[in-house]
This record gives C-alpha cells, structure tokens and sequence, in this order.
C-alpha cells in the first residue's frame, strides 16, 4: 500500500497510513502512540498493519490517558524521539489540553531553543458521521490561539500523505487535524512531500468572491462554486491546510483579486478562526473589499446530537447565502 | 524493605504532625510502608538490614560531602531569599529543611540519568553544576529555564504540578528502547500526588515497566494546604495500587535517602521497572517567598521540625565520628561564603534581555504569522531615537516585582 515510488489511488485514510509507513521507515526515531493504535489499527484504521510490520516499540499501544500519551511524548521527545500521538477522537483532547499547550506548545520557547518538540498529534475531528456526544467536536481554534504550535487541517489523500510526513519531519510540534467524514474518499497520491504545508491551495480559481475553508468543509466549498457559477458568481475557493501559521500572502493576493470574502468552518463562530482570518484580512485589504466579510460556521452551541446535526454543519446552501450577502443579494 | 503490599503503619515521630490539619475532619487510615531511618535526629546510626550495605560504601569524607553539600544550599536558599526582599528576585521557593532528600537522592544519580524536576529542586541544579546565577534566572524573570537540560542532564523546570512526572516516564520508555540502562527520576511535592497526570504516570511507568523513580518529597504543605487534605493515608502507600513497589523513608536523613535511590535505581538498571519513594521531610519555610506559613500553620509544628533538620542530624553523626574538625567547618563556611557572593554577583550582574528575543525561539523554524508580528514591532521600536530596538542589553533593574 505504501506508494513509495509510483501514483496510487488511495482513501484518505489509507494515504495518512501510508505517510506513517513511509515516516517509520526513513526515521528509527519516529514512534506512534495512542489507544487502540496497535492490533486494531485504530478506530478509523489509520494505523492499520503498522504493528505488525514495526513492532511494539515503534506502535506503541497505550492506556486510555490523553494527558498521558502527550506527556510520554513529551519525554520520548526529550530524549530524541520524534512520537506522532494519537487522540482517538476530537472530544476527548481535553484531558490532554494542559499536556499539549503547557508543555508541548512552550518547551523550545521555555528552554531557549535547547529542547526540541517534534511531536506530530493526529486528531480526527469534525461532525457528520452520526457519532454520539464528543465524537464530532472542531477544537482547531483552541490550537491556534496558543504560541508554540502549528496547526494543518488536510482535506484529500494527497495533502494527507504529504503533510503528515511533513509534520513528522517538522522540528515543532503540529497539530494535525484529519476530517473523519472524509477518511473515505479517494484521489491520485504521489509518493512526495508536495508543497511546504503551510502555504494554502487554490482549490477553485474565480474572480467575484473568496470562499476560505480547510479539511472537511473543502469539499462543500468546491460544490458551493459550482453552484454560484451556475448563477454567474465566480467563486474563488481557498483550501488553508494550514491554520497556524495562516498564509495570508496567498489569501491577501485573492481578496485583492475578488474584492469580497466568506469563511466557512464547522467550529463554532465565536472565538473561531474565521474571525481571526477576517479580522486580519480587513487590516491589510480594507480598501479592496466591496462588502462586509461574511462567517458560515457552525453555531455558538455545544456539538448537537446527531439527529440535529445537519442543522449545525455549514451546508451547500448556507454557504451559498453567505456568497449571496457578500454579493449584495 | 520495598513494599508491594500497603502494611499495617508502623508509628513513628512523624505521626502527629503527619496529617494535622484543623480544616479537615476526614478519616485517617493509617497505613503505610514502613518508615525507613539510618540516621536518628539525634544524630546515630541505626542498623537496618534492608539499606545498609547500600550506604556502606560512604566513607568520613563523603559524608563531610554530604555535609557541605547541604550546607551551601541552604546558603543558596539564604542569600536568594535575601535577593528577592532587596527586589532582586520576583520570587523565590526554599528548599529550606528539603537539603537530605533533595541532596541525598541527586547524589546517587549517575550522570547519565535524567533528571524531571518541579520548581523548588535548587539543590538537585547545585548538584547538577547548575551555575548558581542560572539557578535564580528564572526567579529573577529573566528566563523560564536557566540552563540547558542537556548540559547537565536537568529537565526545565515545571511549575505544572505533577507534569512532569509524564515526562520523566516518556524518557524512561525512551531508554529501554534505546537498550541503554540509564534512569529518569522525577521530584515532585505531595500535593502533586493529587494531580491526574502523578497517577497517569504511575499507570504508565507501570505498564510499560519504564526505568523511572518517582521521587515525592512529602514536605507536608502545598502552599497552605496539609498533606492530610490531600492525602488520607500514606502517599507510598498508594503507589503498590499501581503495581509500583514503593519506600517510605525519613526525608531528613541523607543516608537513608541515598539508600532509598540507590535501591531503586538499581531496580530500575536491572530491569525491574519503576520505584516510588516518598521521603518525609518537612518545608519549614514559606511555600514561596509570596506566602506566609505564620497564617496556615503553628509555630509548634515548626519547632517541632526544627529538632529533626536534616543538617544537624549529620553535623552530630560528624562529631560522633570525631569528623566535625574545624578545619571542616572552615573549609565549610568558606566553600558557603564564596558561592553565596557568586550567586549575589552573577545574580546583580544579569542583564536584561534584549526586547527582541522575546520572539525567539518560539518555533524551531520560522513560522510567518510570528514573524511578521516581530518585524513589525521592530519597526516600531527602531522609529524611536536611541536604543530601545538594539540588540544589546539594558541595564534597568529587574526589582519592583512582589
């Protein structure tokens, strides 16, 4: 399954496998930890077969403490490792929270540069999928409000491949965010690192407005186009991939091109990155803009039970409202 | 003397101060390992058939080591408390009563092992050739970490409660993967007991049989809360829950402790995974230099702990064997005298660091949001005249911080 020289077609899930693959192989030092990551290859079966092929003390099972895995990877790293944790669902990072942004987050910056973090933690997360309560949480912003961490958001099988060696070969600490709704869908990856992951990707060129989004939302965002351009709306759709740091340059450049923007995530508004986004594009493209920015998010609510969730998730015709008010229609 | 099995309490002096505590009413379940002494506060040498022969190898000159060891960090304690009333320091947390636990266990380290402090193990920094400013660096605001943890082998230190226990195990599981027999031992308080991430750890460093030493120093205060609030029963008496095999030994003698640490470093080079100690000592100082222990505590306690000081203990075991010269006790009082006016030098001569690196460091590799926030704000200092965006230092005094 590991496309080490040759295009496959591969899930979502399957291409992060085959990052991981690739990363334990180049790198005795890469070791993977997390619940359930062994035998079963995980809840999702990201880490299917690893076990097998590199041993328990490469995969490395561990009890069901989040505090704990993070903070044992803390200490593998302190001694030259480079762990990839895994949380097994977005939900529950909480008890691992004060792990991730006291220690992870803080230790380069702490020791002058002397201790090095490149701990790699996988978070499935976004809604969906019908799941019960914690199962469908978008803690992104939590992340990228703290100094110290980077945070990535893949959306198709290539990024995930690419960033997941990326973030792995990187020396800070990435959080790395898998869309679950999406773990199934399937694209061409090439066995490459691709694109620095921090810079965003312009999924769908357009002239009339900016649609701004990353992991599971991209997917709806490319339809939402689609469907403006039905309508005689040119919709250009920004994929971010990375929401720490953000690449304003590239989303500067399209602002500045169409004149109007909408940022769409699952998070809920308030405290979200799409007001951080919006807050620090109208500093530097004020003068360009031809409407007020507009938000498509996820209310201000805890994850709703699954029966409601459709109401919660930014869908087609949410976002294609958003379009519609920048567009002044 | 290692215990698997939590056994009846075997009473000792430190029982009515052990878990008094007006505010609290609870149960008291007296149970625990056994309480391990080799040095009475009187002074004398008890056998023990469990730990001596680990200690029988410290000969007069060691001991008169051991001595000046704790001696000097007691002046470190002295003159750094001394430094944060004249505002040279913002804070400051004394090991004051901790110098045999903190002493005896870090002397029996090899170099090779790897140390996971909290914020009060100065003693451990001594013994670790920390350079004395660098042990106040961080007091003094000027770092989060004063030295390097490769250097000397000494993690950053952690004011997290109990965090970095976790740590301490992921090195751990590091080592035996590395097939090296090199251990981590991590100090944390009796308040950390209460922390998830203590327990985490123990569950952890159980599993996965990690060469590791949990090391609490029971000092019996977290800030003004007695371990009784946090503790109903003995904390060694926890860790045979946790399938860790555990010792319970009188923190205010050197020797016992070093004992403890060997036997369960030893443990741990051979395989046998981690060890819990908790040595009984006592904080008779503030918490930190913020608090003040007259308003949670009674003066009783305290002189009560006083009879027990862990330097005094020795100073007579010294005398005993004829050891406590004046030659010693001058080579003492000087050794004392000249890291105390080091400390106070390097301290006073510490320059501030330059307003850039505020920035530094953050990341490993340049991270664009952060960056253009730096450029930014050194444009905004270099529109001024004069200096304030050099890159060297300035000489403003640190004071001023309570």
């Amino acid at each position: 399954m590991t496309p080490d020289t040759t295009t496959q077609t591969l899930t979502l899930a399957k291409a992060i496998n085959a990052g991981l693959h690739r990363a334990l192989t180049d790198d005795p030092k890469v070791v993977l930890l997390g619940e359930d990551i062994g035998a079963l290859g995980g809840v999702f079966r990201v880490t299917s077969d690893l076990l097998a092929e590199f041993g328990h003390r490469r995969v490395i099972d561990t009890p069901l403490a989040e505090s704990a895995i993070i903070g044992m990877a803390v200490g593998l790293a302190y001694r030259g490792y480079r762990p990839v944790a895994e949380i097994q669902f977005d939900g529950f990072i909480y008890p691992g929270f004060d792990q991730i942004v006291s220690q992870v987050a803080k230790l380069h910056y702490r020791t002058q540069g002397a201790v090095k973090m490149p701990i790699t933690i996988r978070v499935p997360f976004g809604g969906g999928i019908g799941a019960a309560e914690h199962h469908s949480e978008s803690p992104e912003a939590y992340f990228t409000h703290t100094s110290g961490l980077r945070v990535i958001a893949v959306s198709n099988p290539q990024d995930a491949y690419s960033l997941i060696r990326q973030a792995i070969a990187s020396d800070d600490p990435v959080l790395y965010f898998e869309p679950k709704r999406r773990y199934h869908v399937k694209g061409e990856v090439v066995p490459e690192l691709g694109r620095s992951m921090e810079r965003a990707t312009v999924v769908t060129p357009g002239t009339h407005v900016t649609l701004l989004t990353y992991g599971p939302l991209v997917p709806t965002a490319r339809d939402a186009a689609l469907a403006a351009a039905d309508e005689g709306v040119s919709v250009e759709v920004i994929d971010l991939r990375s929401l720490s740091p953000v690449d304003y340059p590239t989303l500067e450049a399209s602002v500045r091109k169409t004149g109007r923007l909408v940022v769409t995530h699952e998070a809920n508004r308030t405290g979200g990155i799409g007001g951080e986004i919006i807050a620090s594009l109208t500093e530097s493209c004020f003068n360009y803009l031809e409407s007020a920015p507009v938000r498509v998010t996820g209310f201000d609510i805890p994850y709703p039970a699954a029966k409601l969730e459709s109401h919660h998730l930014p869908d087609l015709d949410r976002i294609l409202d958003g379009i519609d008010t920048v567009m002044g229609r | 003397m290692l215990t698997n099995e939590v056994v009846p309490f075997a009473a000792s002096a430190y029982d009515s101060v052990n878990f008094s505590n007006d505010a609290w009413s609870g149960p008291v379940v007296e149970q625990s390992p056994e309480f391990v002494q080799l040095l009475t506060p009187d002074g004398v040498r008890v056998a023990n058939p469990d730990c001596d022969s680990w200690v029988a190898d410290i000969t007069g000159e060691q001991l008169a080591a051991l001595y000046e060891d704790m001696r000097v960090v007691r002046r470190i304690d002295t003159e750094a408390t001394a430094l944060q009333r004249q505002g040279e320091l913002g804070l400051w947390p004394p090991l004051l009563g901790q110098e045999a636990a903190q002493i005896g266990s870090s002397r029996a380290l090899r170099d090779d092992d790897f140390i996971f402090p909290s914020y009060r193990e100065n003693a451990v920094a001594y013994v670790r050739g920390v350079p004395f400013a660098d042990i106040v660096r961080v007091w003094r605001g000027n770092a989060q970490s004063g030295w390097d943890p490769y250097k000397h082998q000494l993690a950053a230190p952690n004011i997290i409660i109990g965090a970095q226990t976790l740590h301490a195990v992921g090195w751990a599981v590091g080592a035996k993967h590395d097939g090296v027999d090199s251990v981590a031992i991590t100090y944390f308080g009796d308040g950390a007991t209460s922390e998830g991430d203590v327990n985490e750890a123990m569950v952890f460093a159980a599993s996965f049989q990690a060469p590791v030493v949990f090391f609490c120093q029971n000092n019996h205060w977290a800030i003004s809360e007695p371990v009784g609030l946090q503790a109903v029963g003995s904390i060694a008496g926890r860790a045979p829950g946790f399938g860790i095999p555990s010792m319970r030994v009188d923190g205010n003698d050197v020797l016992a402790v070093i004992a403890a640490t060997r036997i369960a470093l030893d443990r741990a080079r051979r395989g046998e995974g981690p060890t819990f100690i908790e040595a009984v000592t006592y904080r008779m100082g503030p918490h930190t230099t913020a608090d003040d222990p007259t308003r949670y505590r009674d003066k009783s306690e305290l002189e009560a702990w006083k009879l027990k000081d862990p330097i005094l203990r020795l100073k007579r075991l010294l005398d005993s064997l004829g050891l406590l010269t004046p030659e010693l006790e001058a080579r003492t009082q000087a050794k004392e005298d000249s890291v105390a006016a080091e400390l106070r030098a390097g301290c006073i001569g510490m320059p501030d660091p330059a307003p850039l690196t505020v920035f530094d460091n953050v990341y490993s590799t340049p991270h664009a949001t952060l960056d253009r926030e730096r450029d930014k704000y050194a444009a905004y200092l270099s529109s001024f005249d004069g200096a304030a965006s050099s890159d060297t230092s300035t000489d403003a005094p640190a004071g001023g911080r309570s």
